[in-house]
């Protein structure tokens, strides 16, 4: 192995550490959800391990959550050496809930969130409404309560089938 | 008014115009925060309270991009706490006080269809900082819109008294809509650079939007007024000083409070 390539190789090894510690970070709204789950990593940069910069995207402009991921991330970092390592807020493009993946999708229905029911980038989704399923009994029989839910990203909706209420993850 | 702008007059357009986009969004947002509480029913105390959140997000952007623009130090939090009346150069229209819910839910559809419009164009502005903080507000906007339109419709092809509510809601409010197809110095330096699309474009989209909602909510047209509200030139009505008392006060009483 040339000096160049195992440079490149330490280079790989922190950042895909810094990917795994990300990995470990929770949404304080939503904690089942981990910030890769939930797409606003876009990025992390750094000519060595002492430079690290992490960009994350917000998901709605007030949302208060953005503040304590900022610190939650630092403070990962920080515990496992990275004591620079800073979070830089990107705006463009704008967050979608089609980042969300698919790990993140299946553990929104498990925790009782239905996830988006369609890809905002679809054409399709401007035409009829779209079928949201109940994450409890999978009866697509549901009737939206409000626009607006908990928190800025659900809705708030009722399944006409089994009763129970719940959240559903707003397509945006 | 304050008899000094602590704005210089003439200062950057760009700064200015930013302003204007910025404290819209905050008084309004402001406005819509005084419901937490208070609304009908809790599932629409959960709607306003998220809409007052965008907004406040919305104009937290903006005003930390004007205070950049600005140059002199200041952060957002001193823009929104330490400017008084004549400084704040939001639309009139979003600073009139609450009034029923039909009342808060009618000058919500009016400015949040403005807003849709707004961002969407801004989403092309020749100032990047701009485009993407419309990119996002966009995303937002959408929902305040379908939110405050379907109210509209429900209140307004509802009960007698429902529409006669929303009725004199619309005939009260319609005259500060004027201002927003009004172009001043401002206006006419960002078209010119390609940074804002113009007014009167704007309104026209907006009017035809707001036509299709009157329609299905079964509502009357009010004729335009003359009058020119001079909201974004720093000119407002009595209400904005008052709802500045409550929302400046702690950062006034204790400067530098941190929460």
């Amino acid at each position: 192995m040339s000096p160049d390539s195992a440079l490149a190789a330490a280079d790989d090894d922190w950042k895909s550490e810094v990917w795994r510690l990300l990995g470990e970070v929770r949404d304080p709204e939503i904690p089942i959800l981990s910030i890769i789950d939930l797409g606003i990593v876009r990025f992390v940069r750094g000519a060595t391990r002492a430079e690290v910069r992490v960009g994350v995207t917000p998901t709605y402009s007030g949302c208060p959550a953005t503040e304590v991921i900022r610190r939650a991330v630092e403070e990962k970092l920080a515990r496992a050496g990275y004591l620079d390592a800073a979070v830089e807020t990107v705006l463009s493009p704008p967050w979608s809930s089609d980042a969300i993946t698919p790990a993140g999708r299946a553990k929104l229905i498990d925790y009782g969130i239905a996830p988006p029911a369609e890809a905002v980038s679809n054409p399709k989704r401007l035409f009829g409404a779209a079928r949201i399923e109940c994450p409890r009994c999978r009866s697509a029989a549901t009737r939206l309560v409000s626009e607006f839910g908990s928190t800025p990203c659900k809705a708030h909706y009722t399944c006409t089938a089994c009763l129970e209420p719940f959240d559903y993850f707003k397509c945006i | 008014m304050s008899a000094q702008s602590d704005l210089a007059p003439g200062a950057d357009a760009r700064l200015h115009y930013v302003l204007r986009l910025a404290d819209t969004s905050l008084i309004l947002g402001q406005r819509l925060g005084e419901w937490i509480g208070h609304a009908p029913a809790l599932e629409e105390d959960l709607g306003l309270a998220n809409i007052a959140l965008d907004l406040i997000g919305q104009a937290r952007l903006l005003l930390s991009y004007a205070a950049e623009l600005e140059g002199r130090g200041r952060c957002e939090d001193e823009l929104a706490f330490l400017r008084d009346a004549s400084e704040f150069f939001n639309l009139t229209l979003v600073e009139q006080p609450n009034g029923d819910f039909g009342y808060s839910i009618v000058r919500q559809l009016l400015v949040a269809a403005f807003q849709l419009e707004l961002y969407e164009a801004l989403q092309t502005s020749a100032d990047r900082r701009l485009a993407e903080i419309a990119a996002t507000a966009l995303k937002e906007t959408r929902y305040h819109v379908r939110y405050s339109a379907s109210w509209v419709v429900r209140l307004g092809d509802g009960t007698a008294e429902s529409h006669a509510r929303v009725q004199a809601a619309l005939d009260e409010l319609w005259p500060f809509t004027g201002e927003l197809g009004a172009e001043d110095a401002v206006d006419a330096a960002m078209v010119a650079a390609g940074i804002a699309p113009s007014a009167a474009s704007l309104k026209a989209r907006w009017s035809a939007r707001i036509d299709a909602v009157l329609v299905e909510a079964t509502l009357r047209r009010p004729s335009d007024s003359i009058y020119p509200w001079l909201g974004k030139r720093g000119v407002h009505t009595e209400h904005l000083g008052y709802m500045l008392a409550e929302m400046q006060f702690l950062q006034r009483a204790y400067p530098g409070a941190e929460w």
